[in-house]
């Protein structure tokens, strides 16, 4: 809402400079986008042209005597207009302009010119303001403007204009008079009465007019008729306040129902009276009603549009825009003006569809009935007086709506114990008073009447709030809880694992959770739908994913584009499924490892399989499900893993995630990715941390190579080692893989370091060998044998 | 006798005096000390001496072993300690070559942000709770005192899945998840740090980012208390110079709703182009729980009061890091995310 200072001043006294004005109205809730002059513009002065002639080295410029008042300036100037005896705007030397323009005495194709003549537009007014005469040239100001004298105030337009950002609620400062009101709270002032005042006729609309209100969502039709109106261009003031609060003026008719617009913050339309057919009918749109408003585009409407009618045919977009076929043109004589109230949520709808626009900005925030009637009676009183109207006598009433104040009970101790402070009793009635409020005080009790201007006020933590808001809410000092103690609790499971995957070293990301439809269920085999918005951004971000992995393969191809080689990073967070009508979402790790992974400054490893199982596994241990968990090859791991270098990480037999190698039709570079489904794994049980005993007794170290087919997996002979054993076994390690000459083309050795020991004694040789004849039997039961 | 044995202190000492070598130290010590050693052989010779003589001779024999090993043991010392200081000086490494640094990973500067909320939060005896990031109309909106119809929960704002759920616009939609699961309708202090969706993508503003959503409900909870909690949090968060500036504002769910705005961080409250000249940087939305909001959530507002806060931690991290752009959050460049690898 853009609020010209000048119009406002019409209904408040202050004298408070632009800056402090928009700050005062923010304290109490008014943020301001920018507070500005109407014309940003220094040292402008009244000048005449006393002599102009002809450039000597150009075929447009004009060299120009002025007489500025206190002296005569030369100054050249090239617009085609300028002429002997005009009276024009002139900036002299130093003056400043707005865009940063500064004028400065020169010299202009040999010529000295000490200023510029200027045009409306060079003093920073919109081009949607500028009549055709001022978009190519200087401004031609009438004979009567004196020399010497300040353009700005000869065109009264020394306005300051504040452009407010209002909040949803406060839709009575969509008005001057709202303004006005809040103005005065602040400053403590009066707020001045509105002019009424006109003459009626002695006829009675309602014998030849009447209005049908064919819908509930119109509280209030109100219809007044004025007859042999003069169109002619408004005065100045009225273009001037118009072209402030950023609407274009027409003329004199069309201009005053925008500025009582802007005045009361009700709306009006004015119709051509005789273009009508005696009547008004408010009803709802028939689906696919057609309609030309005055902009001239024929809109298509449905049955949740509220339009006016003629009694046969659409001829308004009720709350929205006028109809082409009734405006006012510049043959209007009579004119029907309509004042109503429709339903806020209907007028959102359609002005979100068809068109937003000043009036249906309003309709949307809610409008004060009394406004209504206020409105009409403005215009009767600005159409007399400055279109010449009859008013004729009556109004044409079609209203159910309630135009009581309202009336809230609250007491001081409530007031006191939401701010958190003590407001004096004084400066509580204080603050009612100011904002025009009238009040009753009973003991502690206050009976608050809120006039219906303040539609936004209705339940006593509003009236808690105005206190708060003219009271000063800077002025309440703030205080800590005194709430018992207690201990916070948070997810700690959450913050050890993103620790420990810090700790393994690498980097955790985050990323965006819409992906595209192709991503949304890559990675994952699972039976889900894949969950998309209704109305995204961009198809690259339409579906919400069901695996991060998609997410991180984008990161790896964003930093494989900026020569990111090594790449070791981790997520965290929520991906999403639906089943049928169900959706739900789940918290997942993924991890995506690629390059060299560094252990240290010149300890690194290139990333293969067993580089990133190791991550799984140092993981799943640290949360405690060291030997609950198996690596397994199955039909369940997703399509977009190489089939040959991955696995299901299967925790207590339940498939939790998958580690493995992207596959090669997706990435040929050898990148590993993991996903594991953390509320699948954390609702696995863990037993509490035990400290177990360390055996006092040496242990003892075998080797042992075992020879087997090529398709026996370590995990196998591990197992056949491990049951052979014993208890006495305390670990098995791989230390050498080998495969060529020695062993047949099929076969495959494998080296184990095993160690064994017992908690009381120290294990005999005998033992030793008798545990390790078991184990080769059992191998070779399997059909392996040892390399010797 | 006694000259005898001066003469060998004196001859032994002065050998000693110029030995050359650990093996002439041990020469000279065999030769006087040892089994056939001068010394001893003048022990084995005291035989001879009469009563008297012996004691007197043997003691003086003793005084000079003793003299004898001493300085041997000096000498030896000496040569140890040269020994030794030569091998340090072979093993005498460059320390300014690079060492091996154990390589660890590092935190998104988001979550950092996140953790450290929650650490202020968790001490000050609130909960940290979780919400669903696809939340349902109700609770992200209904339940919040923003029935259909209303200006904030616009379409183009928000992404729906379905006419029933979309991405959540706001954490505050916890704040009705809290309330209702509390069955006991006891006191509640908790926040929660999350994602939130928006149809919105530019160089400040990203469709997605995370907010921090305080709630406290009580008896007696007031706008000071609200104040109060606030003015910690951000000190704690931008530093104790910050200061807050309450504006009256709306937001449904609240009332009365304050925005606050903390001291430019980049100008100190001094003017500048981020705070628009202001010296103020509009961070976070607070206000009184909207009695209906309470009563839709089952809470009685004749007994419960309690405030609510929530503000966007994009900016606070860009802020504590000096990121000037929110996509960098997004990118995930690895050179990026190894800059956070130490403590703040």
């Amino acid at each position: 809402m853009k609020l010209s200072t000048n119009f406002v001043k019409d209904y408040v006294d202050i004298d408070v400079d632009l800056k402090t004005l928009a700050e005062d109205m923010t304290n109490v809730g008014n943020e301001y986008d920018s507070a500005e002059k109407l014309i940003n513009a220094t040292n402008l002065v009244i000048g005449e042209v006393l002599k102009c002639e002809m450039h000597p080295d150009s075929d447009h410029l004009h060299v120009c005597k002025v007489n500025v008042g206190n002296e005569i300036l030369q100054i050249v100037c090239g617009a085609p207009n300028v002429r002997k005896g005009l009276k024009v705007i002139v900036a002299l030397a130093g003056a400043t302009l707005p865009g940063d323009v500064t004028i400065k005495k020169g010299n202009i194709r040999g010529v000295e010119s000490n200023g510029m003549l200027c045009s409306i537009a060079e003093l920073g007014l919109e081009s949607k303001f500028l009549k055709p005469e001022d978009k190519d040239g200087i401004h031609e100001l009438p004979q009567e403007a004196k020399v010497g004298e300040d353009p700005i105030k000869f065109m009264e337009m020394d306005d300051g204009v504040i452009d407010f950002e209002l909040t949803a609620n406060r839709g009575d400062l969509l008005s001057v008079l709202g303004m006005a009101h809040e103005i005065a709270a602040i400053y403590d002032k009066p707020v001045k009465e509105i002019d009424l005042s006109h003459n009626e006729n002695k006829e009675d609309i309602n014998k030849s007019f009447k209005v049908v209100r064919n819908t509930e969502n119109c509280s209030i039709f109100l219809a007044k008729k004025v007859e042999n109106v003069t169109i002619c261009e408004s005065p100045t003031f009225i273009k001037n306040r118009l072209i402030a609060s950023g609407i274009r003026p027409i003329n004199n008719v069309v201009d005053i129902s925008n500025y009582v617009m802007l005045e009361t913050g009700q709306p009006l339309h004015y119709y051509d009276a005789d273009t009508l057919k005696g009547m008004l009918e408010v009803r709802m749109a028939k689906e696919n009603e057609k309609l030309t408003t005055l902009d001239n585009v024929e809109r298509t409407l449905s049955t949740e549009d509220i339009v006016i009618s003629d009694g046969e045919k659409a001829i308004g977009l009720a709350g929205v825009m006028g109809g082409l076929e009734t405006e006012i043109t510049e043959n209007t004589k009579n004119i029907i003006i309509e004042a109503a109230i429709f339903d806020s949520v209907k007028i959102r709808k359609t002005s979100k569809t068809i068109l937003r626009s000043e009036a249906s900005t309003r309709f949307e925030k809610g409008l004060d009935p009394n406004r209504t009637y206020m409105a009409i009676e403005r215009s009767c009183h600005l159409l007399e007086k400055y279109a010449g109207a009859t008013i004729v006598g009556g109004l044409v009433q079609e209203d159910s709506t309630s135009k009581e104040d309202t009336k809230i009970d609250i007491t001081f101790e409530k007031i006191n114990l939401v701010l958190g402070t003590i407001v004096p009793r004084k400066a509580v009635l204080d603050v009612f008073r100011r904002l025009g409020f009238t009040y009753e005080v009973k003991e502690d009790t206050i009976t608050v009447l809120v006039p219906k201007r303040r539609i936004d006020i209705s339940i006593k933590e509003d009236l808690i709030e105005e206190v708060g808001r003219i009271y000063g809410v800077n002025n309440i000092e703030g205080k800590l809880l005194e709430l018992p103690a207690r201990a916070g609790n948070y997810d700690k499971q959450t913050r050890n694992i993103r620790n420990k995957m810090v700790d393994l070293g690498l980097n955790e990301t985050l990323s965006y959770i819409l992906v595209n439809e192709k991503e949304a269920k890559d990675f994952t085999k699972d039976d889900t739908e894949i969950i998309k918005l209704l109305d995204p951004m961009t198809e690259e971000r339409n579906t919400l994913r069901h695996s991060i992995l998609p997410s991180l393969f984008k990161i790896y191809e964003y930093n494989k584009a900026r020569n990111n080689k090594d790449v070791s990073i981790f997520e965290i967070a929520k991906t999403f499924y639906k089943n049928k009508e169900e959706y739900g979402e789940e918290k997942k790790i993924a991890c995506l490892m690629t390059g060299e992974f560094y252990l240290g400054v010149d300890n690194k490893k290139t990333v293969d399989f067993y580089v990133i199982k190791g991550i799984v596994e140092e993981l799943l241990d640290y949360l405690g499900y060291a030997n609950r968990y198996s690596f397994v090859v199955n039909d369940t791991i997703p399509d977009a893993f190489h089939p040959g270098q991955s696995a299901a990480i299967s925790v207590n037999n339940d498939v939790v995630g998958y580690v493995g190698r992207v596959h090669p039709e997706k990435c040929k570079q050898p990148v590993y990715v993991m996903e594991i489904n953390l509320e699948k794994l954390l609702s696995k049980k863990v037993g509490k941390m035990k400290y177990k005993e360390i055996s006092k007794y040496p242990s003892v170290k075998k080797d042992l190579a075992v020879v087997a087919d090529k398709n026996v997996t370590a995990g196998e002979i591990a197992t056949c080692i491990k049951k052979a054993a014993g208890s006495l076994l305390n670990s098995s390690t791989v230390f050498d893989v080998y495969t060529g000459t020695g062993l047949e083309e099929n076969q495959r050795s494998i080296a184990y370091s095993l160690e064994f020991s017992a908690n009381n004694r120290t294990l005999t040789d005998e033992e030793i060998n008798q545990i390790l004849e078991k184990i080769i039997a059992n191998l070779e039961k399997q059909g392996m044998t040892i390399r010797k | 006798m006694k000259e005898q044995i001066e003469q060998i202190r004196q001859n032994a000492m002065k050998e000693i005096e110029s030995v050359r070598d650990e093996k002439e130290l041990n020469d000279i010590r065999v030769k006087y000390l040892g089994k056939k050693g001068e010394l001893t052989a003048l022990l084995r010779g005291m035989g001879a001496l009469s009563a008297e003589e012996r004691p007197i001779v043997g003691s003086l024999v003793n005084q000079v072993r003793d003299e004898l090993e001493t300085k041997i043991a000096e000498k030896e010392e000496a040569y140890k300690q040269e020994e030794l200081k030569r091998k340090l000086e072979t093993e005498k490494i460059d320390i300014t070559l690079p060492s091996n640094k154990v390589k660890r990973g590092s935190k998104h500067p988001l979550n950092r942000i996140i953790e450290e909320v929650e650490d202020l939060f968790v001490s000050m005896g609130y909960d940290v709770v979780d919400g669903p990031e696809l939340e349902t109309d109700e609770y992200c909106f209904e339940r919040l005192n923003l029935p259909q119809g209303h200006p904030a929960r616009d379409m183009q704002d928000s992404f729906y899945v379905t006419p029933e759920y979309l991405l959540r616009t706001q954490t505050s939609a916890v704040q009705a998840r809290v309330m209702m699961e509390n069955e006991e309708k006891s006191p509640i202090r908790v926040i929660c740090p999350g994602k939130v969706y928006r149809r919105d993508d530019d160089a400040t503003h990203s469709h997605q980012f995370a907010q921090v959503e305080g709630l406290v409900i009580d008896k007696n909870i007031s706008l000071a208390d609200l104040k109060g909690t606030l003015e910690i949090f951000m000190k704690k968060m931008l530093g104790e110079n910050t200061q807050l500036r309450f504006r009256p504002s709306y937001f449904p769910f609240t009332e009365p709703s304050y925005e606050v705005d903390v001291t430019c961080f980049k100008c100190q409250g001094k003017g500048c182009n981020l705070c628009k000249q202001t010296g103020w940087i509009e961070l976070l939305g607070s206000g009184i729980v909207h009695p209906n909001v309470l009563k839709m959530n089952g809470y009685d507002p004749e007994t419960y009061t309690g405030f609510a806060f929530g503000t966007g931690l994009d900016r606070l991290a860009m802020f504590k890091y000096g990121i000037t752009d929110i996509r960098l959050l997004y990118q995930n460049d690895v050179r990026f995310l190894n800059e956070f690898d130490r403590m703040d």
